[in-house]
């Protein structure tokens, strides 16, 4: 029987470790992962998983050390943030082309400099081009469930592409909720067994893994790499029915929330979905036709599903939790703004939150407010405003 | 010798080293060392090895073979064989494997060490062998901190004020034997006797090894392609590459040249050092001789 449990999002994701009971975590600890780390060095230390826990000296170490344990054939997990994240840059692109199925929870938290240990997207934003799935998590119900799927949609023979799962440092990873916590024998029975297609370990096949390719051929594999992260389009939804039919929570690349109807429609991702949810509620009681998208899948980004959400909207604002320095908006809203293209919707991105900056429901009604406004005069000028910013 | 040469080659023929190169002569012998127990899983660091025995859609790796990238085939191996224990333990894996990981001075002494200091801190059971050829070979001859003091390199060149590197090499035996693993040893392919026996220890140690091997390189030393196992034995003879091991803390040199070679026997033969031979050089040459010297003096008080 599911157990319904109190919970940090650190703690729900270690508890997704344990039922999955990877063959091979190596990881190294940061803020606001640690306590994630530490819960899992718990259920090794207590046997609850039989994983072989690798401590190693570094981010870059971790991601070097599952990219050899992957491409052994075991199903390998690391977890990092921020500047954890940063270290292992080259790796992940390493890991992403070598068609390797590694799971790697991230905590979302800003960059350096200044340094700083609390929220931002600039760490799993400035990996989106590195051939990863990226899943955004609104809670730590979502971060945990998440977790499970994501072992599923990156060993899918059509996928074979590594899967970030991010939860919000502090807000998900250190906020107490009510998480439903499954059986592990249903985890392991939703997980199953990984059959590698490849391994270091066959006796009778020795296989050459990281190869060298000239003007010859690299660009016939990175092209074939596409088809890994496109398949994903079908998988992550496939996965998500699966997983809701067994455990009643449904998935998909994005959620709505209040859009029948809507004028002004937010997009945004990981808590302040679940934040903006009630701003939507609380509005649309008072006849306000505003409604909520919110992005699961970051990569591969849902164009088609968000063009039809938002397509019938009048006015869209994006909610950025980083920015992309020198382009028109930040890293969300410029995707929006693609999912959109040929369509006359003013979109105007609003960035908050950076380095953990407090985001009010007040805030986000302002938001939804400024949208409405947007639908009527159709005027998406500034087409990127900073919000609590003081300038 | 003869029983050597009739185990499999798991280096195949046709690879792109240079002529005269040595690296693949220690590769040949240290896959054979590993294969005496089964299965080899071999990581190599981004380099000359790695580019030359695994352009797509070849390779030249008869076992398996993983390269991820430079600084980096110390955790990767660690890697590999975690991903082994765990498979073993799952009853997933049959037979037994060994792992070795192979780096060139520049991803093992310099980018890789904190990777590999790691690695062997873990206590995997793998070995590490360095294949030393003084400096980035593969990129052009650019200066490592393994690079011998005075040599010239293309980012350390001779010119009107500077000639050559002003640094003396980092001791990396020294430096993994402060570790404390189970086996540490320096070799040269001039010495192959010697190279295997020690290859052989390596892999039949619990946990990890380490071996640190001179091969000399025609291209960034400046010799005849025909003379690189004549070159290694040289160094060896002059004492600048003493063969020694380090077992349990215990320091053992294993080669002991009759009579000392002068440094300048092994540096006049090569293309790098030229310069020292100039009257005007001739401080420099002394210099590197006297720490050839002073080094050689403590590593037969610390050997037993």
């Amino acid at each position: 029987m599911a157990e319904r449990m109190a919970l940090t999002g650190n703690e729900a994701v270690a508890y997704a470790m344990m039922q999955i009971n990877p063959d091979v975590v190596a990881a190294y600890p940061i803020t606001p992962q640690t306590a994630l780390m530490q819960k899992f060095a718990d259920f090794v230390a207590d046997g609850e998983v039989d994983t072989q826990f690798v401590l190693v000296e570094s981010e870059h170490s971790a991601m070097s050390a599952v990219v050899g344990a992957a491409a052994a054939g075991a199903r390998a997990m690391t977890a990092t943030a921020a500047n954890g994240l940063a270290l292992m840059w080259e790796i992940l692109y390493i890991a992403a082309s070598t068609r390797l199925p590694i799971v790697m929870p991230v905590v979302n938290r800003a960059l350096s400099a200044p340094i700083n240990i609390l929220c931002d997207h600039s760490d799993t934003m400035g990996a989106r081009d590195s051939g990863w799935i990226q899943l955004f998590s609104e809670n730590a119900q979502e971060a945990y469930d998440n977790t499970i799927q994501a072992v599923r949609i990156a060993e899918h023979r059509d996928v074979l592409t590594p899967v970030m799962v991010t939860l919000d440092g502090f807000i998900i990873s250190h906020g107490l909720e009510v998480v439903e916590v499954l059986d592990k024998e249903a985890v392991q029975d939703f997980v199953g067994e990984y059959e590698p297609a490849y391994t270091l370990l066959d006796p009778e096949h020795p296989i050459t893994f990281g190869p060298i390719d000239f003007s010859d051929y690299y660009m016939e594999h990175k092209r074939s790499q596409v088809d890994g992260i496109e398949a994903a389009r079908r998988v992550i939804p496939e996965v998500g029915r699966e997983f809701g039919k067994r455990f009643g929570r449904s998935y998909g690349m994005i959620e709505e929330h209040g859009t029948d109807g809507a004028e002004a429609l937010l997009v945004a991702l990981g808590s302040t979905a679940g934040s903006a949810k009630a701003v939507v509620d609380d509005m649309r009681e008072r006849g306000l036709p505003v409604g909520l998208v919110k992005i699961r899948a970051f990569r591969p980004f849902p164009y088609e599903e968000l063009r039809e959400a938002l397509g019938k909207a009048k006015a869209v604002a994006v909610m950025d939790r980083s920015i992309s320095f020198g382009a028109q908006a930040g890293p969300l809203a410029l995707e929006v703004r693609s999912a959109l293209y040929g369509l006359s919707l003013p979109v105007r991105d609003y960035i908050y939150g950076l380095g953990g900056r407090n985001i009010t429901l007040e805030e986000i009604e302002d938001i939804l407010q400024e949208a409405l406004e947007m639908a009527k005069t159709k005027e998406a000028e500034p087409l990127v405003k900073y919000v609590s910013v003081r300038e | 010798m003869k029983e050597l040469s009739r185990m499999p080659e798991l280096l195949s023929p046709g690879h792109r080293m240079c002529p005269g190169c040595g690296a693949p002569i220690l590769v040949r012998l240290a896959l054979r060392a590993a294969s005496e127990h089964g299965g080899v899983v071999a990581g190599v660091a981004t380099g000359c090895l790695e580019v030359s025995t695994s352009i797509f859609p070849y390779t030249a790796w008869r076992c398996s073979f993983i390269h991820n990238a430079f600084e980096n085939v110390a955790a990767t191996i660690s890697g590999v064989e975690t991903a082994y224990k765990a498979l073993k333990a799952r009853g997933k894996v049959e037979g037994n494997f060994k792992f070795v990981a192979f780096g060139g001075d520049g991803g093992t002494y310099d980018i890789g060490l904190q990777a590999l200091s790691g690695a062997l801190e873990r206590g995997h059971d793998m070995v590490y062998i360095c294949y030393d050829n003084e400096a980035y070979m593969n990129t052009g001859i650019q200066r490592s901190s393994s690079t011998p003091f005075a040599a010239h390199t293309t980012t350390c060149p001779v010119g009107k004020v500077r000639k050559g590197k002003t640094e003396f090499p980092k001791d990396l035996t020294g430096i993994v034997a402060a570790h404390r693993i189970p086996y540490v040893a320096q070799a040269s392919i001039s010495h192959w006797n010697d190279l295997y026996r020690k290859l052989q220890k390596a892999f039949s140690v619990e946990g990890p090894a380490f071996l640190n091997v001179l091969t000399p390189c025609t291209r960034g030393w400046r010799f005849p392609s025909d003379e690189t196992v004549e070159m290694a034995r040289l160094a060896v003879e002059t004492c600048f590459w003493p063969l020694y091991e380090v077992e349990d803390g215990r320091w053992k040199v294993t080669f002991k040249p009759r009579q000392k070679k002068p440094l300048e026997e092994w540096v006049k033969r090569q293309g790098r050092f030229r310069h020292l031979l100039q009257p005007e050089n001739r401080h420099l040459l002394e210099q590197a001789q006297a720490e050839v010297d002073k080094r050689w003096e403590e590593l037969l008080a610390r050997s037993e």
